[in-house]
C-alpha cells in the first residue's frame, strides 16, 4: 500500500492559503478532476468544486457573488472549445468570460482573482497543472478584501 | 417670463414639424413622439402627437436628452389600440434614438414595420446638471442660445456657458449624429438619415485610464460611484434596460445586496456594465439622468472598446446581425485562458 503524501503546510507553519472556489462543467472538468482523483495526481487542496451542468450555466452573478461571499479566487472549468455536450455552451460562454474579465480589470479589481480554463475528461494532469497554477496565481495575490464590508 | 431654450437651428425645427405634419397628414404614421418645451427653461421633455394641430409643439435643440427609445420596449399604453392593436409610432431621432430602436429590433423587442424613424441631425446635447451645479441656488429664467453658447439669465444675474465645453462628454466624439439608414428596409426612415459602414473609433481616453495600475483605478472608480444612492435612474432611462424583472429588485434569490455600502454599490454597476455589453448605444442618458452627477460614460466606452475589438461590433446599426453577446465564432479570442506553461 502506498503512503499517501498529505501536505502538512498548513499545519507545520500558519502560512495564509487562499480559499477558491471552482465552477467545473459536468461532463469535460468534474471527470477530469475526478481522473486527477483516480489517478492520485496531487493538486493543491485549496479548491472546492462546484458542479455545474455546463459553462454556459455560469452567470457573472456566480462569479461575483463567490467574491462578495469572501471567496479568494473563483476557477471555472469546461471543455474544450467544441467538445461541449450542448454543442456551444462553452462558446457562448467564452464571451461573457471575455467581457467579465476585462471589465473587472478595469474595475481595479486584479484579473488573478477569476480563472478560466478548458479541462477535458481526460486530461487529469492537465486539470491539478492548472489548478496548481490558478492557487499560485491568487496566493500571490493575497487574501480578497475589495468587497468586504466595513461595519 | 419662462422661456425654452431658443436655438438657432429654426430650420431643423420647422423641417421636423413639414416631416410630421407630412406623415400624419398621408396617415403614414398614428402617432408621433418627440419633444417639447420643458416646464423649467432647462428642460424639455417628451410629447405624444396625434392630430397636425399640436405639431407645432415640437422641438428640437441642445437640451432633447431623453432617449425615446425607452417609450417602445415595452410600448406604453398610449402606443396600442385596443381595436387595432400596435399603432405605428413615428419617432423623432437623433443618431442614439435610431440606434436604439434598430439595436432593440436585432432583440426582436420591436417589429421595425410598426415604426418610423423621422431622423434628425443631432450636435450633442449639454450637460444640463453641470450648468445647474455651477449656477448652484440661484433660478434660472431664460435660457438661450448665441454663437455656441449657453446663455443662462435670472432675476439678477447672466452667465454664458460655452457649448463646446458644457457639451456631455459622450457628445462630443459622437460619430453617429444621424439615424443610420438600414437599406432593406427603404420605408424606415424618413428625414435625415446617414448611412454608415465601417465606424472609426478613437479610444485614447479608454487607453490612458487602462494604462494606470489596478490601485489607481479602484481608487478611481470607488471615489466616483461612492456618492451612488442606487435610485436606479439610470436604469429607467436607459431604452436597453427592458426586464420585467431587474436582477436588484430579485428577492428570490437576492443575489446581491441592496444597501448603499461600497461593494453593493460597485456590484450594481459592474453587473449593470456586463448587462449592457454590445447594447450600449452610447446616448448617454443614464449620466445625465443621475441626481449625483456620476459619469458612467467612462464604462459604457470601455464595453464599446472590448465589443469593437474583440466582436468587432458596433451596436445599433444593422437590425439583421446577432447582438454579440447571444452569438459566437469558434475562433473568439481566447488569451485570457489559463494555460499550461
Amino acid at each position: 500500500m502506498t503512503e499517501p503524501i498529505v501536505e502538512t503546510n498548513q499545519s507545520k507553519n500558519k502560512e495564509w492559503e487562499p480559499k477558491i472556489i471552482a465552477f467545473l462543467c459536468n461532463w469535460c472538468s468534474y471527470a477530469g478532476a475526478d481522473l486527477a482523483g483516480v489517478s492520485r495526481i496531487q493538486y493543491p487542496p485549496n479548491i472546492r468544486i462546484v458542479r455545474v451542468p455546463c459553462s454556459g450555466r455560469i452567470n457573472a452573478y456566480f462569479i461575483i457573488k463567490s467574491l462578495i461571499d469572501g471567496w479568494d479566487g473563483v476557477l471555472v472549468s469546461g471543455c474544450h472549445p467544441g467538445d461541449c455536450h450542448y454543442i456551444s455552451g462553452n462558446l457562448v460562454a467564452r464571451r461573457r468570460f471575455a467581457i467579465l474579465k476585462e471589465l473587472l480589470e478595469f474595475f481595479g479589481i486584479e484579473p488573478g482573482r477569476v480563472n478560466f480554463m478548458w479541462a477535458s475528461a481526460a486530461e487529469g494532469e492537465r486539470f491539478a497543472v492548472l489548478v496548481r497554477k490558478a492557487t499560485k496565481i491568487v496566493k500571490e495575490l493575497g487574501p480578497n478584501t475589495k468587497f468586504q464590508k466595513e461595519w | 417670463m419662462i422661456m425654452g431654450l431658443e436655438t438657432e437651428n429654426k430650420e431643423i425645427e420647422n423641417n421636423l414639424r413639414e416631416i410630421a405634419r407630412g406623415l400624419l397628414k398621408e396617415k403614414k404614421v398614428d402617432v408621433i413622439i418627440g419633444y417639447e418645451k420643458g416646464s423649467l427653461p432647462l428642460l424639455s421633455q417628451p410629447i405624444i402627437i396625434d392630430s397636425e394641430e399640436n405639431v407645432d409643439k415640437l422641438i428640437w435643440n441642445n437640451l432633447c436628452y431623453v432617449n425615446l427609445a425607452k417609450y417602445l420596449v415595452p410600448r406604453i399604453p398610449r402606443f396600442i389600440d385596443p381595436e387595432k392593436g400596435n399603432l405605428t409610432v413615428g419617432v423623432i431621432s437623433k443618431g442614439c434614438v435610431g440606434r436604439a430602436l434598430i439595436h432593440l429590433a436585432s432583440e426582436n423587442k420591436i417589429n421595425l414595420d410598426e415604426i418610423k424613424i423621422i431622423g434628425i441631425p443631432c450636435n450633442g446635447v449639454v450637460n444640463r446638471q453641470r450648468i445647474e451645479m455651477e449656477i448652484g441656488e440661484k433660478e434660472i429664467l431664460e435660457v438661450s442660445v448665441s454663437d455656441n453658447n449657453v446663455i443662462v439669465k435670472g432675476k439678477d444675474f447672466k452667465k454664458d456657458f460655452p457649448f463646446d465645453e458644457y457639451m456631455n462628454e459622450l457628445c462630443k466624439g459622437c460619430k453617429i449624429r444621424k439615424p443610420p439608414l438600414i437599406s432593406k428596409y427603404p420605408d424606415l426612415c424618413v428625414g435625415e438619415c446617414e448611412e454608415y459602414s465601417n465606424i472609426a473609433d478613437d479610444f485614447t481616453d479608454i487607453e490612458e485610464f487602462e494604462s494606470k495600475t489596478p490601485k489607481e483605478k479602484w481608487e478611481f472608480i470607488t471615489d466616483a460611484l461612492s456618492v451612488c444612492t442606487r435610485c436606479y435612474a439610470c436604469r429607467e432611462a436607459c431604452p436597453m434596460c427592458y426586464c420585467n424583472l431587474c436582477f436588484v429588485d430579485q428577492n428570490k434569490p437576492i443575489w446581491f445586496g441592496k444597501t448603499t455600502d461600497l461593494p453593493d454599490i460597485i456590484v450594481f454597476h459592474l453587473i449593470r456594465a456586463m448587462h449592457m455589453a454590445g447594447r450600449c448605444v452610447a446616448c448617454g442618458a443614464c449620466s445625465l439622468v443621475c441626481p449625483m452627477g456620476i459619469d458612467l460614460n467612462l464604462i459604457n466606452r470601455k464595453l464599446e472598446k472590448i465589443v469593437k475589438e474583440r466582436f468587432n461590433f458596433t451596436s445599433g446599426l444593422d437590425p439583421d446581425t446577432k447582438p454579440p453577446m447571444v452569438d459566437f465564432k469558434m475562433e473568439d479570442a481566447q488569451e485570457f485562458m489559463l494555460e499550461e506553461d
